[in-house]
């Protein structure tokens, strides 16, 4: 009778019942917020391995938290970068402008320009400054939330904005959705929205780098949920077989649309710590303090360049805004968390930290904001002159069938003179 | 030369041909593969050119991309045919769409080699064709020789192709041209016209058919190892048939099948794979579009059966001269 369920469930015997565990977030719309019991650790306590250690001697950090910056704004232990002033500076005005891109495509899809966009508030110094600490021919093989990389890598925002809004200027001739950017000449692969497919695609091209003997390495940035994926471990496996040189950055910010971290299994363990199992470096950082990411960033670049292996890096963060346009986070989660996260915010803190170094000002941040905003409007003026989103100003039809291949076969040649055909009655205006 | 050494032949030269062609899969390496078809590629080109990878096919068609898109053609191996799921997201949504999301900024040149179809008593987990799967991806390549010559030419012009290419190795063949009757031996390839492949570097352009034996009565379409079949088949049967071996599904040469079909107004189409939703579903589609005023009886089609591969019944399943004869006999009586 083993195969057949009582009312409750349980089969018909006296062991114990099993329970079944289904992750619950902490805190849900309405409750109120405590971070309390997250172990934050003290700024500057963490010890710095040399780049070239075994993998097993960065466990401690795997579990641990790697900060430079501390509540008093200052730069403490062996991990700070000690960074001048200039390029401190450097770092601020790209992660403000990238909140500033973010605000304003953000109203520009509300105002029906585009389909779609995807803010990463509260995510900048996971790129920018992971950006600033790589070469800029290091490949980068981005999920859709790196929009930071390609501004600190100097691409121009009208040509960011001419893909959020699939116009005629843009060079993706409108087969991407928005934020899905590709720019070869700026070593940033094009983003896919099937999950975790780019972290062994970056593993493979850094295998291709080192059988080159070349001297430029790979980088990858996944969400914690995406590493529930099976090619974040195909990638895992790869990187440490053939020791890769490659970063494999997981951005942990907490939130998976509206699943939390623990259903990619963060309850049980850190998402850096899985990276140890493989034989992998890994670092776990306070993905809100840019030095902090910068130092672990370089870290990792250097022991990659020394062939010493890949690594990957937590990066402890949070989503303060919704995964995307067409998501409503109020329904899942606290409004709370977002003011209540005990990390802070990761440009106020690098403001501060150089308010602090006496080499920055709250007008002088006011006035870098405006500039910012400015910036980035004058770039979605210039962008809407190329069209937006459904306004007719697109490709030419037959762009549609070109580059599915090399050439264009037989099929797709009597389809694209289909396409054109039906346009004319279906668009005979135009 | 048989068809693995072929392959091998073809692997060699375009590893000493092109520095960016590495060869990557499971077994590969220092072994040569299970069936032998990178044997000694290693020992002279070096591991840093053909290696052994983890038993991850997501891994390596994955890491494959990346090599693509670093400016290498990897040549990667599954094993079988039937293992490439797991692999199947990296192949379909990656590299067959790289070129396109990016309009050309990044390309994923690999050519996956993989081991199909039954007769070797490999039970359901080494003997599928999932050759139609492929054919429905937009951005890919699907290539499958039928002789040592033309497993050499094609594989050459796979590897040399700038988009991804499955190249499908009928295994059964590997040795010999097979007749269809399980219980005969196998003809070794020696005895065969097509065993004599040129030496050193020679290609056979994707997208052209190549007609088998030429004919007036009837139009049989065909690939890999069931070309032989057919071919026994009509020779046994005395029908003065036209044989089109496809070779490549995707780009399809529907000049010659166009041609053969309005010269014999008879066709049969034969494959190994399930039925439904077969290739032999879109090539019966595409006869009856563009060749219904030529066509003098119903478009036949001889496949495998619509249940996975049955390991000790595999004689009952595989489309062998008693189904292929009883279409011809109904074609031709129609």
């Amino acid at each position: 009778m083993a195969d057949k369920m009582s009312g409750t469930g349980r089969a018909g015997h006296n062991r114990p019942a099993l329970a079944f565990h289904v992750p619950e977030p902490k805190f849900r719309p309405g409750d109120a917020v405590d971070f309390s019991d997250l172990e934050i650790s003290e700024p500057g306590a963490q010890p710095r391995p040399d780049e070239g250690c075994a993998p097993i001697d960065t466990a401690p950090l795997a579990n641990d938290l790697i900060r430079v910056l501390g509540d008093d704004n200052a730069a403490h232990g062996p991990w700070d970068p000690k960074l001048d002033p200039d390029t401190l500076r450097r770092m601020l005005r790209t992660m403000a402008l990238t909140r500033a891109f973010d605000e304003r495509m953000y109203r520009g899809q509300r105002q029906g320009k585009t389909s779609f966009y995807m803010k990463c508030t509260g995510e900048e110094a996971t790129s920018v400054a992971a950006a600033m600490a790589l070469a800029g021919d290091d490949m980068v093989f981005p999920s859709y939330r790196q929009q930071g990389i390609l501004i600190a890598r100097g691409y121009p925002l009208v040509e960011m904005i001419n893909q959020i809004y699939s116009n005629r200027g843009d060079k993706l001739k409108g087969r991407q959705l928005p934020i899905m950017y590709s720019s070869r000449p700026h070593s940033f692969f094009t983003i896919s929205g099937n999950l975790a497919t780019q972290t062994p695609q970056a593993v493979g091209w850094a295998m291709a780098s080192a059988m080159r003997g070349d001297s430029r390495i790979a980088a990858t940035w996944v969400g914690e949920g995406s590493t529930a994926e099976g090619d974040f471990h195909a990638a895992c496996l790869f990187a440490t077989v053939y020791n890769a040189p490659v970063i494999l950055n997981v951005i942990n910010n907490q939130w998976a649309i509206s699943s939390f971290s623990g259903f990619a299994g963060g309850e049980r363990a850190t998402f850096a710590a899985r990276g140890v199992g493989y034989g992998i470096a890994s670092l776990r950082v306070d993905g809100n303090d840019a030095l902090a990411v910068y130092a672990a960033t370089q870290w990792a670049a250097d022991r990659a360049r020394s062939n010493a292996g890949p690594t990957l890096i937590e990066h402890f963060t949070y989503r303060a805004e919704g995964h995307s346009t067409s998501d409503d986070p109020s329904q899942y989660r606290s409004a709370h968390e977002r003011s209540e996260w005990p990390l802070g915010d990761p440009i106020m803190r690098l403001k501060n930290h150089l308010i602090h170094l006496g080499e920055w000002d709250e007008g002088r941040q006011e006035a870098l904001d405006l500039e910012c905003a400015e910036q980035v409007k004058a770039a979605t003026k210039d962008a809407e002159k190329n069209g937006v989103l459904g306004h007719g100003m697109h490709h030419p039809f037959h762009t549609m069938f070109e580059d599915v291949f090399e050439e264009l076969p037989w099929h797709l040649e009597e389809q694209a003179a289909q396409a054109i055909r039906e346009r004319k009655i279906k668009w005979p205006q135009a | 030369m048989n068809m693995i050494e072929a392959i091998n032949d073809a692997l060699d030269i375009m590893l000493s041909h092109d520095p960016t062609v590495v060869i990557m899969g499971e077994d590969v390496g220092y072994f040569g593969g299970v069936f032998r078809a990178t044997a000694h590629l290693q020992e002279k080109h070096g591991k840093n050119r053909v290696f052994d990878t983890p038993i991850s096919e997501c891994g390596i068609i994955g890491a494959a991309v990346g090599m693509g898109a670093y400016g290498l053609r990897p040549v990667p191996e599954i094993q079988f045919a039937d293992y490439i799921y797991p692999g199947m997201d990296q192949l379909i949504s990656e590299a067959a769409r790289l070129r396109y999301r990016s309009a050309g900024e990044f390309i994923a040149p690999l050519t996956v080699r993989s081991p199909f179809g039954g007769g070797i008593f490999g039970g359901q987990t080494h003997s599928q064709s999932p050759e139609s799967l492929f054919t429905h991806v937009a951005g890919l390549k699907t290539v499958i020789p039928s002789t040592p010559y033309d497993a050499k030419g094609l594989l050459i012009a796979a590897i040399e192709d700038n988009d991804p290419v499955i190249f499908f190795e009928p295994k059964r063949i590997y040795n010999g041209p097979f007749s269809g009757y399980y219980d005969k031996p196998v003809e070794p390839w020696k005895n065969h016209p097509d065993s004599k492949v040129p030496e050193g570097y020679f290609s056979i352009p994707l997208g052209k058919a190549r007609t088998v034996r030429e004919g007036d009565t009837l139009t049989i379409l065909a690939y890999g190892t069931m070309v032989h079949v057919v071919s026994a088949v009509a020779k046994e049967k005395g029908v003065d048939a036209e044989i089109i071996d496809l070779r490549t599904l995707v780009p399809l040469d529907i000049e010659a099948i166009e041609a053969s079909v309005e010269k014999t107004g008879r066709c049969l189409i034969v494959h190994e794979a399930t039925r439904t939703s077969g290739f032999g579903a879109e090539l019966s589609a595409l006869v009856q579009e563009r060749c219904f005023y030529h066509l003098e009886a119903p478009i036949e089609r001889v496949t495998g059966f619509d249940t996975p591969y049955p390991h000790s019944l595999e004689w009952a399943y595989f489309p062998g001269p008693v189904r292929i004869g009883e279409a011809i006999d109904k074609i031709l009586e129609a």
